[in-house]
């Protein structure tokens, strides 16, 4: 019985692709391209879909905010200090601070008394709110229990807040007025990262604020910041109301962030839907090149085929030998598009200073899908390869 | 007593039309073991048709064809491929040669589909590229070789399988006398080593050579 062994036809499809090295290169180049864009839309995908994790789990992940409404002379203080220390005291909870928007009225901030002053917002805080918001300090101090417990009349300037107020040093112990009332400057943040709004305002200490301007008026709403360990978010943010007021958690409203898994994939999955689709389109256009390349040498090398089948080939060993060739040249493509690919993704984190994310369960069959590429272009050119009748061609 | 190499019982070619075309009149012919015939005839006359049938390229739409006492009509493509890897060796006028390939790969794909080691296959095609004189250029590419040499390489990927019958169409068509010569005799000597050849030519010169000569005009064998 004729046969061919795999060996003898792994040299044949080598020498047939190697006789046409140029061809060759330019037909595998579609593949190439195909696999490269797939490569790299998915590793940017997901190193952009990484870095959207990290910060939105390094910030909003571990931040609850609880909002309640004070009722008036009949329940002033939204937030007591027992509360204060009940959510403190949660697991999963690092810091808690309270802050309100304290109503001045007309009054404004000065720097000097008599001057016309700005609008700067004056918001009451308590010291832990400093350090929930990661308030890093240009001058002097942040305020403290000290401050807090004797309610002193300090305050401390959010940066915009004193540029605007001209004040840039503390060691002198600057004063600013917040209409008529004297405070004494102790410190000045530089940056928060979280309550961004803080770097514009006047923070005094809450027991101070409750002292001079009374406590929150009725429909004031007071918020408590609660900085919560990875993951401990949404724990917190279930048991914190019943900790903070537990005559009445109904009237406290816990804003815990949402899921960070859904809320990344929604962002990047509009751009992967896209992305993946050009890739795919790449695909096709390396299919249809590998297809329509292997039609015109089988065109080509007619007389050889004829020859061939003169010699003993079978029907099946002609169509082998040239879906094998269709295959390595999707192989060999698919190898060139990965390493493309993989090579786009890195310079891209590079540049973007990220940490490039490349899932293995993508970067290695992608050769592989550069290979379904090529049987798949060249499976009518075998069949028409196999068809080939060897009488007629060798007259070609 | 052996076999005949070639007998034709009745054999004819006729092509659906419409029209129909009758290629090749029914014929009866045998061709012995070792003989040397030279098959004429002008262009259109059905040389070509019969040289098909006789290689295997092509069956027949009337009457038996025995290669080397196996009636080939009934044989499955597979079978009949296998008969014709073993048993023919075909020499063509444009020589049908690899021309990436060196002279001595050319060589072994005629013993390729036959299986057996690779080590094997070349040590024998580098024996017939020997007995052809082409020792020197083995391992040259079958592009830069002159015609009178892609002949001789061709002559020798068709004898390296050691076939019944040597198929040979037109072999000199393409070769200027001097080459012409050098092929027609190494032909000869093939012949002489015991060698079945059917040379299909309409050159007077090559078919004067032979024998033995079977004529065939409008279809119809005369021989």
């Amino acid at each position: 019985m004729s046969r061919l062994t795999p060996v003898d036809l792994g040299v044949e499809v080598v020498a047939g692709l190697t006789q046409r090295f140029g061809r060759t290169l330019l037909t595998g180049l579609g593949t190439a391209l195909g696999v490269a864009a797939f490569v790299a839309v998915l590793g940017l995908s997901a190193t952009a879909r990484g870095q959207v994790s990290e910060r939105f789990t390094a910030l909003a992940a571990t931040e609850v905010t609880l909002e309640r409404m004070s009722l008036g002379a009949l329940d002033p203080v939204a937030f007591p200090q027992v509360g204060q220390d009940a959510v403190a005291a949660l697991p999963g909870v690092r810091e808690v601070g309270v802050s309100w928007t304290v109503p001045v009225g007309d009054d404004r901030v000065t720097a000097r008394p008599g001057d016309r002053g700005d609008a700067i917002a004056v918001t009451a805080v308590t010291p832990g709110y400093l350090r929930a918001i990661h308030a890093t300090m240009a001058a002097g101090v942040p305020l403290d229990r000290f401050h807090e417990e004797r309610a002193e009349r300090v305050v401390v300037l959010g940066r915009a807040a004193a540029a605007r107020l001209g004040v840039s040093r503390v060691d002198a112990q600057p004063a600013v007025f917040i209409g008529a009332e004297p405070f004494t400057v102790v410190g000045i943040v530089d940056t928060v990262d979280r309550a961004s709004d803080a770097l514009l305002s006047v923070m005094v200490p809450s027991a101070t604020a409750s002292r001079v301007w009374g406590p929150p008026k009725s429909g004031t709403v007071t918020r408590m910041l609660v900085e919560t360990d990875l993951g401990a978010a949404a724990q917190v943010g279930r048991q914190a109301p019943v900790a903070a007021r537990p005559d009445s958690p109904e009237l406290v409203r816990a804003v815990v962030p949402p899921d960070p898994h859904a809320l990344h994939d929604q962002v990047t999955g509009d751009l992967d839907v896209l992305f993946l689709g050009l890739a795919l389109v790449c695909l096709v256009i390396g299919t249809v090149s590998i297809a329509n390349t292997s039609l015109v040498a089988i065109l080509e090398r007619v007389s050889e085929i004829g020859l061939r089948r003169a010699l003993g080939a079978r029907r099946r060993h002609i169509g082998a030998q040239f879906l094998l060739e269709s295959a390595f040249l999707g192989l060999l493509g698919g190898l060139v598009g990965t390493a493309v690919g993989l090579v786009t993704v890195l310079v891209a984190a590079l540049v973007q200073r990220w940490t490039p994310i490349l899932d293995p369960l993508l970067v290695y069959p992608a050769p592989l899908l550069g290979t379904v590429t090529g049987i798949v272009g060249g499976l009518y050119p075998a069949w028409r390869a196999t068809r080939v009748e060897p009488a007629a061609a060798l007259r070609s | 007593m052996t076999a005949p190499v070639v007998e034709l019982r009745g054999i004819g070619r006729t092509y659906e039309g419409p029209p129909e075309v009758v290629a090749l009149r029914p014929c009866d012919l045998v061709i012995a073991r070792g003989e040397r015939v030279s098959v004429v005839g002008p262009s259109g006359s059905g040389k070509s048709t019969w040289l098909n049938l006789v290689g295997l390229l092509d069956r027949p739409t009337t009457g038996d064809y025995l290669l080397d006492g196996v009636n080939t009509a009934e044989l499955p493509d597979s079978a009949r491929t296998e008969l014709r890897s073993r048993r023919i060796g075909f020499v063509f006028q444009s020589f049908h040669l690899l021309a990436h390939r060196s002279a001595v790969e050319n060589v072994m794909l005629g013993l390729l589909y036959q299986g057996g080691k690779r080590a094997h296959r070349r040590s024998t095609a580098m024996a017939v590229l020997d007995r052809v004189g082409l020792t020197a250029c083995a391992e040259s590419a079958a592009g830069v070789l002159s015609g009178g040499e892609r002949q001789r390489v061709a002559i020798a990927r068709a004898l390296v399988a050691e076939p019944s019958l040597l198929l040979c169409d037109e072999p000199t068509g393409n070769l200027d006398s001097g080459s012409a010569e050098r092929v027609l005799d190494l032909i000869d000597g093939v012949h002489r080593d015991g060698q079945t050849v059917v040379i299909v030519t309409h050159d007077e010169h090559v078919a004067a050579a032979a024998p033995r000569r079977v004529v065939i005009r409008d279809g119809l064998v005369c021989g």
